[in-house]
């Protein structure tokens, strides 16, 4: 198999006494959706930010097309010794965190700026793509997420859902290799979740890379290649999407699909 | 007293603490750059530094600012100061002094809007690949400031009535003339009644100057 697009390697996490994540790892395929499930505090969104380092990890490597995001390679320490990283700075991440679109439960749209102000920033700022060029751009995200229409508005006059699905268009702005998708629909009234649902799916379908943290498991089972099982900050179970959801075979897994699953079948 | 020597007095008054508009508003125009600017910086430093020591020194000046009285200020800088060699015209030691008190202001109010934006909006700034500094200028500044609009309106009032201390130090500003005005025809009554009415009409444009800005940019709409 080729190169994988991103490798977790044996994260490990605390927060004060409280360990978050203790030694997670997998890989990420081009074109692979996974989806991470898993009960409240069991680490999974921890482990989402420590891909682009909002969150730094205790210990542990992130492989972006094979190469350390957030550590700063030291010349003379090779790397089979393996010394304790030195961290870049949040400046010095900037250049990486571009090559991956993050989206958050609560949107984090910026009100003072305008729909497509808000999709051509990262563009125009970082990339130093030509303002017209950048507008262009934004536009077809826009497009892309059915919100074109919305180009004029500011953020504070959309619905959750439709600023979700402009936080959506803003990280595909930035063309990245990768989505991480933080709760995306958790936030949201019922009724929006279908439509935010549904975007993530078309560019599920595209082949854009994804890691989903997400509650809606069937929306997981449905659209992801693979899914990952967390509780307590380990990683209990993984496999093929539908496989692990149907037949887990772990008791954790089990009691949890349980849970989440209601008798009507929801989900 | 009838109402013809009434304006007779009025008409020679005004023409004399007319004459310190100019330098009031100087005042308090080099007071307000000056402190916004440093307010600025004493805002991002104490929302943005770890350094323990750079906080401790940031919470030092504002409190030393917030506690001392303005004329002592105005005081050290046009009395103090000769004795090491500096001499700053009053002018210049009044917007110096109202400006580093003002920062202390500045810094508080902005440093409180910058404090209410969620984490997340930094975070989604950086996640695009936007730089910390750049993040700062694009993003969070610009909210926090619609936030504060108010509070900096507020102080910009208050400035412009605390120019009138600087007559303490003999700047030429309103007060300065009015209080030789006093000494020189016992009019106190009246003197103070116009210097009010004088303060009064270049503070309302400030005023609603804030408001409208606050309709035009700022949040609660």
């Amino acid at each position: 198999m080729s190169q994988p697009l991103l490798q977790v390697q044996n994260l490990h996490k605390r927060f004060g006494a409280v360990p978050v994540l203790q030694g997670i790892s997998f890989d990420l395929q081009p074109h692979e959706t996974l989806a991470l499930i898993g009960p409240s505090g069991s680490g999974k969104s921890t482990c989402l930010r420590c891909i682009n380092f909002l969150e730094r990890p205790d210990s542990g490597r992130i492989l972006l097309e094979g190469e350390a995001i957030g550590e700063i390679v030291s010349k003379d320490s090779g790397q089979a010794s393996a010394p304790a990283p030195r961290w870049m700075t949040d400046r010095q991440l900037a250049p990486q965190r571009l090559r991956m679109g993050m989206v958050f439960q609560h949107f984090y749209l910026w009100p003072h700026l305008s729909v497509r102000d808000n999709v051509a920033l990262a563009p125009i700022k970082a990339q130093r793509v030509p303002r017209r060029e950048a507008e262009a751009l934004a536009d077809e995200m826009l497009d892309k997420v059915q919100l074109l229409h919305k180009a004029k508005e500011f953020p504070e006059r959309l619905s959750g859902g439709q600023q979700q699905r402009v936080a959506i268009a803003r990280v595909l702005a930035q063309r990245p290799k990768l989505l991480l998708l933080d709760e995306p629909t958790s936030a949201l009234d019922p009724e929006l979740v279908g439509e935010v649902l549904g975007v993530i799916q078309a560019l599920a379908r595209e082949g854009t890379a994804m890691v989903l943290v997400t509650h809606e498991i069937g929306f997981a089972r449905e659209v992801a290649d693979r899914v990952i099982f967390m509780d307590r900050g380990l990683l209990v179970e993984q496999g093929p999407a539908k496989a692990v959801m149907d037949a887990p075979k772990t008791a954790r897994l089990s009691q949890f699909l349980g849970q989440v699953l209601t008798p009507t079948g929801q989900g | 007293m009838d109402a013809v020597s009434l304006i007779e007095r009025v008409m020679k008054l005004a023409p004399v603490l007319l004459g310190g508009v100019r330098v009031a508003l100087l005042i308090a125009l080099g007071a307000f750059v000056l402190a916004m600017l440093l307010g600025t910086a004493l805002a991002l430093l104490r929302t943005f530094s770890h350094s323990r020591s750079l906080q401790l020194a940031m919470a030092a000046y504002t409190e030393w600012h917030r506690n001392v009285p303005g004329i002592a200020h105005l005081f050290i800088l046009y009395f103090g100061l000769p004795a090491i060699g500096i001499k700053l015209p009053a002018v210049a030691a009044a917007i110096i002094g109202l400006g580093l008190i003002g920062a202390a202001s500045v810094g508080e109010i902005l440093a409180a809007g910058l404090r209410s934006l969620p984490a997340g909006q930094r975070e989604a700034a950086l996640a695009v690949g936007l730089t910390p500094w750049q993040a700062i200028y694009l993003v969070l500044l610009p909210q926090a400031v619609r936030i504060v609009l108010p509070n900096f309106g507020n102080y910009a009032c208050q400035l412009l009535k605390d120019t009138s201390i600087a007559s303490a130090i003999a700047a030429p500003e309103i007060m300065f003339f009015a209080r030789n005005l006093v000494t020189a025809t016992f009019d106190t009554t009246l003197i103070y009644l116009l210097v009010i009415a004088l303060y009064a009409a270049l503070l309302l444009p400030v005023g609603l100057g804030f408001v409208w800005m606050g309709k035009r940019w700022g949040v609660a709409r």
